[in-house]
């Protein structure tokens, strides 16, 4: 490849965002049918990841790098191999179908615009974390991910239910991310790399550097909460809130497998390792039950797909969690399989859900009439989810049973958990496809016809791939499933395919055994449903649950601190600062050494002192004033001193500025007072005279004393030599503070007038508005009247 | 020079201070007028003092001919008097209207912001 198409392919990363800011505008202009338009953006998209697949199957890689902040050696830089490119193909080829799916889902919806936005936004966010080889540029496009998620699951944000799923998905996977931010950044200290491709060229780094528990347990934190495993497991059902394209889009197909996808990236770096095969086969074989023995207890399609979705991500887990080549291989095709048919139905459940009005399997029946399309579809994907050939669906489960077999000494509990999770996947599969269609006809809530071209277009091309990828297994192996697998190991695979089993061993055995089992439980399933439900009734308390006890304990947590801290008490954050202000200015004299040496008694000349005396008269004089007029004018008495001070010191203009203000305040004052009728008398008590005194002569000596060892100091006179040197040879003035004031520090002066207009409009503002009587009033009086009654 | 100067500086800052820990909104804003003139002071003191000669250029030369005070700590004062003033006079007004709209001078009885009986936030989402 040449560097040209690599710049390419950063464009076709970032198209998507592009397409978020057009797409309002064109769903606005054209309504639905925009949809036809914007889909050709992920379809080019994925044309230009196809272009990749001579390269990536010739066993080659492609790195695409730009500086982002080099300063830190953070690169924009993406990395392309067999992995990034097949789950950037399904991010885009499904995408493609999803936004069609969408144009007829929200046809005439008021935002749908604003959902193909955050559509688009989502598909960019996915790309970025599938491709991306810095890091931290990962971590962004991951954060982005769940971000976008939580805006598609609360799209619907007037129904409760609506946002609290997407509070609950975004608090999940949020703290997931920064778990593994913190991984990232110790990945990045222990190795010193920050890109993805030099990490995988040498792979043992991290496993011998004594770091690795501590790495494993962030990178899982991360990906078992975007992976919805168990325990995290239950925000994942919560968000089918979201409209469907959502479900069939991010919470089945893409963003829910971006965990998936950084255990299979990170496997050469952390995986095979005991600790690695004993926690994630123990987790994912744990939610791979659990999953599919909640979704047997539903009635709802979308419920019932999501929590298969669950077990189908615990699965995976526990196959990369063997570390053991035969296993992964089935895990990559397994992983392609369920985003064929996971995708397909989810959008089968919407279409049903959008034309008979219901997604409550009770309450359908004998539509395969009326929708023979969606039926159809429907078939192929849940055959496929079913394992049975000759879908790709089949020789995933082939694959992953001959994996499973020979993984070590878990090989029986792994097959064990794998064929009872197998089989109650048959039975969903069966329930979502067979019960809508089959069966008499059941009156729905609207009357149910087909759907558009929009709406069947996604399931029948998704099933059909399915066929196909199947049809033409040796192909797809080694285009697709030998890149993929040998980004795994880390070294080339040879992937060899076939729709029709080589020879009758073990695998096609269990395959069989999974079918019966299947079948057997399908024709109980009512039975089925009863007894997990009572069971769950019986346990009563789920993580979901326990969810909300957590927040609800940290709001009241919060609430406890929030009263503790800030009391509402003016006069004890006055008291918090000053103490501050006091310790901030003793501590560092007494303790960093900051005393001043012990000065000499100042030679000032006899109206020198008196001016300081008068000072301080006047400041005694407001501390003990006991009318108003006596603190009005002893008030003045200190402002007119600090003017003469000026003035003898080599400052006429502050002199002046000083009599001049200081006039106006006490004008001001004494208007105000006199209005008031306050006296200023001190009110406080013994104990708390004391504090304040103890507070505010600390402070005060602490000032005096870093003053003064200040200003024993030599000086650095530079500035003022440069504004003395200047002010008449370049700006044209005699008066030195003038020309600083208007003309070198002119803006300085201009924010100054800004301030003092500001402040005058504010005045005028409080003095104009009146409120008779004041709403804070009656509102008071409001409540006094409502406890009286 | 600079030492008694300090020391009748720490005296502004705490009677400023004290001023200010008072619960009364009136002696509170004497309190601030006094802090505006101690940080005055301050940054005036601490770009050193020299006696009488302003910084001013004679007419007939184009640089001062003997040492004048410190020209930069006098603009700098200057700018800082004027904003002060106007926040204190904003200060005032803030504090009369308050008195009028509450009926009170205590601080500790202004609690619209954060009134004493606040509500348990919600617990919903």
């Amino acid at each position: 490849m040449t560097a040209g198409s690599f710049d390419v392919t950063i464009i076709a990363i970032m198209a998507p965002f592009a397409a978020a800011a057009v797409a309002p505008f064109a769903t606005r202009l054209l309504g639905a049918n925009a949809a036809w338009l914007l889909a050709l953006i992920p379809a080019a998209i994925f044309a230009h990841f196809a272009g990749y697949i001579p390269l990536i199957s010739q066993g080659e890689t492609a790195t695409i790098s730009r500086e982002w902040v080099p300063s830190y050696g953070v690169n924009f830089s993406f990395y392309i191999d067999g992995l990034s490119m097949l789950f950037a193909m399904l991010i885009s080829g499904i995408g493609t179908l999803i936004i069609l799916y969408a144009g007829g889902y929200l046809k005439g919806h008021p935002q749908q615009g604003r959902f193909f936005s955050f559509l688009f936004l989502f598909m960019g966010a996915m790309l970025g974390v599938v491709t991306g080889n810095n890091l931290l540029t990962l971590f962004i496009f991951w954060e982005l991910t769940s971000v976008t998620s939580f805006l598609l699951i609360g799209f619907d944000h007037l129904r409760t239910a609506s946002r609290r799923a997407a509070t609950q998905a975004l608090v999940v996977t949020g703290s997931g991310g920064l778990a593994l931010l913190a991984g990232f950044l110790l990945i990045m200290g222990v190795t010193g790399e920050m890109e993805m491709s030099e990490l995988l060229s040498q792979p043992d780094v991290i496993k011998n550097s004594g770091y690795y528990l501590p790495i494993f347990l962030l990178i899982l934190g991360g990906a078992f909460t975007k992976s919805a495993q168990f325990p995290f497991h239950f925000w994942l059902p919560n968000a089918m809130e979201a409209p469907t394209p959502v479900s069939a889009f991010l919470h089945s197909a893409t963003m829910v497998k971006a965990g998936v996808y950084l255990l299979m990236r990170m496997h050469p770096l952390l995986g095979d390792t005991v600790l690695w095969t004993t926690i994630l086969p123990l987790f994912g074989g744990a939610t791979l039950i659990v999953g599919t023995l909640l979704a047997v207890r539903q009635t709802d399609l979308k419920l019932m797909l999501a929590y298969t979705t669950v077990a189908s991500l615990g699965l995976l887990v526990m196959l990369v969690g063997t570390s053991w080549e035969k296993a992964l291989e089935g895990a990559v095709l397994y992983l392609v399989a369920h985003s064929l048919f996971k995708g397909a139905l989810f959008m089968v459940a919407g279409t049903v859900d959008h034309e008979a009005g219901t997604r409550d399997v009770t309450k359908l029946g004998g539509l395969r009439g009326a929708m023979p399309i969606t039926f159809a579809a429907a078939c192929l994907a849940s055959l496929s989810m079913a394992g049975l050939p000759p879908f790709i669906g089949f020789i995933a489960k082939e694959i992953l049973y001959e994996g499973t077999l020979g993984a070590g000494g878990l090989a029986l509990a792994v097959t064990a958990t794998a064929v009872v999770g197998n089989a109650l996947m048959l039975v969903i599969a069966a329930a979502v496809a067979l019960k809508p269609f089959i069966g008499a006809k059941v009156e729905t809530p609207k009357h149910a016809h087909e759907g558009p071209v929009l709406l069947f277009a996604g399931p029948v091309v998704l099933s059909l791939t399915g066929l196909a990828a199947a049809l033409f297994a040796h192909s797809t192996g080694e285009a697709f499933i030998g890149p993929m697998l040998s980004s795994l190991t880390g070294q080339a695979a040879n992937v060899d395919l076939h729709l029709i089993p080589a020879h009758f061993g073990m695998p096609l055995l269990l395959s069989v055994v999974t079918v019966a089992l299947g079948i057997f439980l399908y024709l109980n399933l009512d039975r089925l449903r009863a007894t997990m439900a009572s069971l769950l009734e019986t346990i009563g308390w789920g993580p979901d649950k326990g969810f909300d006890q957590f927040i609800s304990a940290l709001v009241t947590f919060s609430a406890k601190i929030t009263g503790m801290v800030q009391t509402g008490k003016m006069h004890t954050y006055m008291l918090v600062i000053f103490a501050i202000v006091a310790g901030a200015v003793l501590i560092p004299t007494f303790t960093m050494n900051g005393l001043p040496n012990w000065p000499e008694v100042p030679d000032y000349r006899f109206y020198e002192w008196g001016i300081l005396g008068i000072a301080i008269l006047g400041l005694i004089a407001v501390l003990v004033a006991k009318t108003r007029l006596t603190a009005i004018v002893s008030l003045g008495i200190q402002g007119f001193s600090v003017a003469v001070i000026f003035m003898f010191f080599g400052a006429p203009d502050l002199s002046f500025t000083q009599f001049m203000v200081e006039t106006l305040s006490v004008v001001i004052l004494a208007l105000v007072m006199t209005r008031l009728k306050l006296s200023p008398r001190d009110h406080r008590t013994k104990p708390a005279k004391v504090v304040s005194g103890v507070i505010s002569l600390g402070a005060g000596a602490g000032i005096a004393l870093t003053l003064m060892a200040i200003t024993q100091r030599p000086f650095n006179t530079s500035l003022a030599d440069f504004f003395t040197a200047y002010s008449r040879t370049i700006a044209h003035g005699r008066n030195i503070v003038n020309v600083i004031i208007v003309d070198f520090r002119g803006f300085d002066t201009l924010g100054e007038i800004a301030v003092v207009v500001l402040t005058g409009l504010c005045v005028l503002a409080l003095i104009r508005v009146r409120t008779t009587p004041s709403a804070f009033e009656i509102e008071r009086s409001e409540d006094k009247e409502g406890a009286k009654g | 020079m600079e030492a008694g100067f300090s020391v009748l500086i720490g005296v502004f800052f705490s009677v400023a201070i004290y001023l200010m820990l008072s619960r009364q909104i009136v002696r509170m804003l004497l309190g601030i007028a006094i802090l505006g003139n101690a940080v005055n002071l301050l940054i005036f003191t601490a770009g050193r003092l020299t006696r009488e000669v302003p910084p001013v250029i004679p007419p007939e030369v184009y640089t001062p001919v003997e040492a004048t005070a410190n020209p930069l700590p006098q603009a700098l004062v200057l700018t800082a008097i004027v904003i002060s003033f106007s926040f204190f006079a904003y200060l005032l007004v803030l504090a009369f209207r308050a008195y009028q709209e509450l009926g009170t001078d205590n601080i500790d009885e202004m609690r619209v912001a954060e009134p004493e009986d606040e509500q348990a936030p919600s617990q919903g989402y």
